[in-house]
């Protein structure tokens, strides 16, 4: 019999309380229950990022966490990175450098990109950073590698870490 | 994905108590989460083990104190890991992906499952799964899979990049109410089983001892990231006067464990520093490898890495 | 202008086929046969439909008969016991929820007669009498003499895998019915019209009462060109349940149902005089199908048309064996076939000790060397020596950089297409085309733009719903052209009526109309690789891509789509191959294990393309842009590797497995 559980999750600034399956992803939770299908299943494996959201501010795949498990939590989606005044930033940029095709990839570009600006700022290294006692700089390199979470099969990272890096700067 | 019932525990007891028959700890799931939907776990109980109070990193001497809940990014971005175990930095960090990183856990890490395709396929033989059923991966497909240690009833891979460092850093495994122990005895010799614990076993910390010489840790891949190794290596040297003082190899992508390569570090210590010294050691370990039909280019890959590394750290 | 639907796709608000809300949805999940031939014994669902909140199990026990179609193989889902395939779709349980429905199809129990050991060998040219020719091959002069009789010469094969097109967006479904007659789905393809006639046609429905919509697609690069299983399953689950049904494809599904690349063993045989003149071109295929659909790929068609030789040979052999069924993947036959082809200009080059794009220009045809029609327009040697421009190809030699042609070919198909006048100086066009993620809303909304002389803001172009105009599908490069010509008509139609209020146009025998010409789009691809001796791992420093095809109608949307086809054609060269099981199925089933390029693999690529007039293709004057991004790129990636080592790999894809053996033993 699949178990119910009661959970309490801040979506994009609005709470949210529901009964859910214990085996229900937040992704799931999201597309199927709440109506927030901007974070997208590409292969519900954590393999290709598409699922991409930010759990308490940090980029995770949302495929993978099991939203009993989430239960407080805050989660941010790409329909919560805009604000009033429209677009962030890193949105805008994606859509000047035409850092998009088929669209399917992008809610987990543009929140993973916005999670990994963070960690970038933190400090945080990446595979490719050279001495890592010295806080990194974010080069085009960085954010290839740092972005490798996020499969694009249209092809479009040569202007996804364009877009990225404008929006960084 | 079989229903389960989720418990979240607060303090290890607790969570060794959940762990009833069947049950499965979860870390960062992000392993678990995925065997549970391809039917290759099929816990009746999750017992969440992220909000013990494991989450902290110490530094206690030279040496790290890491709780098993702490997340793999949040090691990768310490100051004093990055500072005096660079080794163990560059492992954490040439794995997986930067959103992966910040869910995995350490001791979820140490514990994930190889990802040899017939074991991922439950619609496949594989013994590992489900002893007795053979193994396909020796006459099949098994270009990625192990050349040392194997046995005609498993030939997987340990997919962990940290555990490589750890294996090379002597770090010392700590499971609740069970004292410690080091990865090879954590991992076993049975490359049919993923590990030694016993069901409820919980791991607590991770103590590594510290280590007063350079290391690294370097990967080889299919694709520049976000993959499995091939082959990798957790290397350190220490070299004075052209002498090889103390060194540490471990590699990975090679064994169903971290494989430390004993062999070739009682082949380097106290003898030269020289290309052809590396040469001998990297051969001497790899004496005892066992190619299967299309994995044999793992020994002159491995053979290489050492060298270069090796190199490159004196 | 940026892509239209940019901050849709930006904010999350554009909606793909699974996303559309639906009241009381139900959901379905596919169970996937474990042998690769012989029989369903029986699906034994009572366990399964006792389990709370499962609705109801499909398969060929009871679902509804459809109708016979003998060329949708792939189609007919649950109509027979027959199994042909390990992974062919043998049942589908729809339930309440997601959940219930994955786990009820993962516990569903069917037993199956297996019959036999699978056929799954794919044979070189020279061993495979017995397999069935494919096409029309072409067969001009002797080329076994002339070969024989050549002073310089290369015999070579080269092998490509099996590669899956791996769309982000699983294929997709979400189904209802109103009654017993109406049906609406809102499915991931790229062609309405084309899946509503399928659907209709499969159903017993008639068109007018299907309706087929896909607002955004996921991508698709061929493996969502026709109706796949997944269309035709929502559709009979939801009639099965009365409810609308959800119904996605799993990732790990898609390797098996969904379309994937043939593998191939192609080999070249090239025969010239001293100077690098060509006498023979001999180029032979063997790809494989399966037993439920007859699918070509075609590799050896690129050969007709590169380069002159008098005597010629494009064969190829088609094995149909217990495997999945392949389909198309972005630029299907050209892509295989230049790989190989390519490679061999290169190893004759190398051979003669020519430049190859000396080589190239030697071997340039006045007309068509295989149909004697002239081109239409041909600018290979422009782009190549363009590229070498650019890339610095003099300066560079011998450090690890590589050149390949490109070429495809120009198709169009009929279509219809509305333009209406709208108050305030406004204007609508409608037309069934799908954007798989072309920009297609865009190109077309500047298309008829230009046509009724306005700005592009002034037009609202509707896709994606087969209640539109029907269209072609995106596909074969001939989108933009096809979709274009009856959107160019149509504006012109109401142009020419100022109280007209709609226009409709139809090109299906403007389309049919011979032009006399032979019409090609070219390009020359280079590459930069940084090999490792030590590792066997090759990385792509650069690539380049300088292509004539006709007149671009939006330079953004071209270049990302020729960049986005350079970089499949990386994976394609580096990291991608599907590889089957000795049981018949394909084993590396998933994201970690069939390696895709990630950002970090592609650092540089550049895409630029000549100024091309062409006055015989269409009223745009385009040529497709979709394709041929990819069809040169692995080729010019494996040369730059044989210029970087001195080692000729002829077999996809070049991973430190098969690489460093060879780089190993020159060290030693």
């Amino acid at each position: 019999m699949p178990e119910e559980s009661q959970v309490s999750l801040v979506v994009n600034g609005r709470t949210r309380r529901i009964a859910v399956d214990t085996r229900t992803s937040v992704l799931d939770l999201l597309r199927e229950r709440l109506g927030v299908t901007g974070p997208k299943k590409g292969c519900d494996q954590g393999q290709c990022g598409a699922c991409t959201v930010l759990l308490d501010g940090r980029r995770v795949n949302a495929c993978l966490v099991l939203a009993v498990a989430a239960d407080g939590s805050r989660v941010t989606t790409v329909e919560g990175l805009a604000d009033e005044d429209g677009p962030s930033a890193l949105q805008t940029a994606f859509v000047e450098a035409d850092a998009l095709q088929c669209g399917y990839c992008t809610p987990g570009q543009l929140c993973s990109a916005a999670g990994m600006l963070d960690e970038a700022k933190d400090g945080w290294p990446s595979a490719v950073t050279g001495d890592l006692a010295e806080p990194p700089e974010l080069t085009d390199e960085e954010i290839r590698e740092r972005m490798s979470g996020n499969l694009c099969r249209c092809g479009a990272y040569v202007n996804i870490v364009e877009a990225i890096r404008r929006a960084a700067e | 994905m079989r229903p389960f019932a989720y418990e979240r525990a607060a303090t290890p007891d607790e969570a060794v108590a959940q762990h009833t028959e069947g049950a499965a700890y979860l870390g960062g799931g992000t392993n678990l989460v995925d065997l549970m939907r391809l039917g290759v776990a099929v816990p009746s109980r999750i017992v969440d083990v992220t909000h013990l109070p494991h989450a902290q990193i110490e530094t206690d001497g030279d040496g790290l104190l890491i709780g098993a809940t702490v997340r793999n990014s949040d090691l990768a971005a310490h100051a004093v890991v990055r500072e005096r175990f660079p080794m163990l930095a560059r492992a954490v960090l040439s794995g997986a992906s930067g959103q992966i990183r910040n869910m995995a856990t350490v001791g979820g890490n140490l514990l994930q499952r190889t990802r040899c395709p017939y074991f991922q396929d439950v619609t496949r033989p594989c013994n590992r799964r489900e002893p007795g059923t053979g193994c396909p991966a020796r006459e099949g497909e098994h270009e990625n899979l192990a050349v040392l240690g194997h046995t005609q009833d498993c030939v997987a891979t340990h997919p962990s990049d940290m555990a490589v460092a750890l294996a090379a850093l002597d770090a010392r495994v700590r499971i609740h109410g069970r004292g410690e122990t080091d990865l090879d005895g954590l991992y076993g010799d049975d490359p049919a089983r993923d590990s030694t614990l016993r069901p409820g076993d919980l791991i607590t910390h991770v103590h590594v001892p510290p280590l007063a010489m350079p290391g690294t840790y370097r990967k080889v891949r299919e694709r520049a990231s976000f993959a499995f190794a091939l082959v990798s290596i957790a290397a350190a040297l220490d070299v004075t006067d052209g002498v090889v003082r103390d060194c540490r190899i471990a590699l990975g992508g090679v064994a169903a464990k971290p494989w430390r390569a004993r062999r070739a570090e009682a082949a380097l210590r106290g003898g030269p520093a020289t290309e052809d010294a590396f040469t001998r050691a990297a051969e001497a370990e790899l004496a005892a490898a066992e190619p299967l039909r299309d994995n044999g280019y793992k020994i002159p890959l491995a053979r290489n890495l050492i060298v270069r590394t090796l190199g490159e750290l004196a | 202008m940026t892509r239209i639907e940019a901050y849709d796709k930006v904010t999350g608000a554009a909606r793909y086929a699974y996303e559309f809300p639906a009241e009381n949805v139900a959901y379905a999940a596919a169970v996937l046969s474990t042998i690769a031939c012989g029989e369903i014994d029986e699906v034994d669902a009572d366990v399964v439909l006792a389990m709370p909140g499962v609705l109801t199990v499909l398969s060929c026990e009871n679902a509804p008969r459809l109708t016979r179609d003998p060329r949708e193989g792939e189609l007919a889902v649950f109509q027979s016991r027959k199994v042909s395939y390990r992974g062919q779709l043998v049942a589908v349980v729809i339930a309440e929820t997601s959940e219930t429905a994955h786990e009820a199809a993962r516990l569903l129990r069917v037993v199956y007669r297996d019959q036999r050991a699978p056929g799954l060998d794919l044979r070189t040219p020279a061993e495979s009498q017995d397999d069935k020719p494919y096409g029309a091959p072409v067969e001009m002069g002797d080329p076994d003499a002339a070969f024989a009789d050549s002073p310089v010469k290369v015999d070579a094969t080269y092998r490509t895998p099996a590669e899956h097109n791996n769309p982000m967006e699983p294929h997709a479904t979400l189904a209802y019915w109103e009654g017993e007659t109406r049906l609406t789905v809102h499915d991931a393809n790229q062609g309405p019209s084309r899946v509503r006639a399928t659907l209709a046609r499969l159903l017993g429905l008639d068109e007018r009462n299907v309706r087929v919509i896909a607002s955004h697609v996921g991508g698709g690069f061929g493996s969502k060109g026709t109706a796949r299983p997944n269309v035709v399953v929502a559709a009979l689950a939801s009639r099965a349940v009365g409810r609308p049904v959800r119904f996605a494809v799993t990732r790990r599904q898609m390797y098996a149902i969904t379309g994937y690349r043939t593998p191939t063993v192609q080999r070249v045989r090239l025969g010239a005089d001293t100077t690098g003149r060509l006498t023979v071109i001999a180029h032979e295929a063997n790809e494989l199908t399966s037993t439920v659909s007859r699918f070509t790929e075609d590799s050896t068609n690129p050969s007709r048309v590169m380069y002159q030789a008098p005597h010629r040979r494009m064969a190829g052999r088609l094995a149909a064996l217990d495997v999945p069924s392949p389909s198309w993947m972005r630029g299907p036959g050209e892509t295989p076939g230049m790989f190989a082809l390519e490679c061999a200009m290169d190893e004759l080059a190398t051979t003669l000790g020519i430049d190859p794009i000396e080589l190239r220009i030697r071997n340039e045809p006045e007309t068509d060397p295989t149909t004697g029609r002239p081109f239409s327009s041909r600018n290979l040697i422009a782009c190549l020596r363009e590229g070498a421009r650019r890339f610095g190809w003099e300066a560079h030699k011998g450090k690890g950089l590589g050149v390949a042609a490109a070429t495809f070919p120009v198709y169009r198909s009929g279509s219809q297409a509305t333009a209406r006048r709208e108050s305030n100086g406004r204007y609508t066009v409608r037309i069934a085309a799908a954007d798989i993620g072309t920009g297609a809303r865009t190109a077309l909304t500047r298309i008829a733009a230009e046509a009724l002389d306005v700005q592009p803001n002034a037009v609202t172009v509707e896709i994606g719903d087969s209640d539109l105009p029907k269209a072609p599908l995106a596909g074969g490069s001939m989108g933009t052209a096809s979709w274009g010509t009856a959107i160019v008509r149509a504006c012109e139609k109401l142009l020419a009526d100022p109280t007209a209020r709609e226009a409709s146009a139809d090109t299906t025998a403007e389309v049919q109309e011979d032009s006399g010409y032979s019409r090609h789009a070219f390009g020359a691809h280079f590459a930069e690789v940084r090999v490792d001796r030590a590792t066997g791992e090759i990385r792509v420093a650069r690539l380049l891509g300088v292509y004539a095809v006709g007149r671009v109608v939006d330079p953004v949307l071209a270049r990302s789509q020729f960049v986005g086809a350079m970089t499949m054609g990386v994976g394609m060269a580096l990291t991608e191959r599907s590889v089957l099981d000795r049981d018949g199925g394909f084993l590396n089933t998933d994201l970690a294990q069939y390696h895709v390029p990630t950002s970090a693999d592609v650092p540089s690529i550049e895409a630029v393309w000549l100024d091309e007039h062409d006055p015989h293709l269409n009223p745009m004057g385009t040529k497709g842009i979709g394709e041929i991004g990819i069809v040169g790129t692995a080729a010019a990636i494996a040369n730059a590797v044989h210029d970087a080592t001195g080692v000729r790999f002829r077999d996809l894809p070049l991973t430190p497995r098969t690489v460093l053996p060879h780089l190993d033993r020159l060290r030693t």
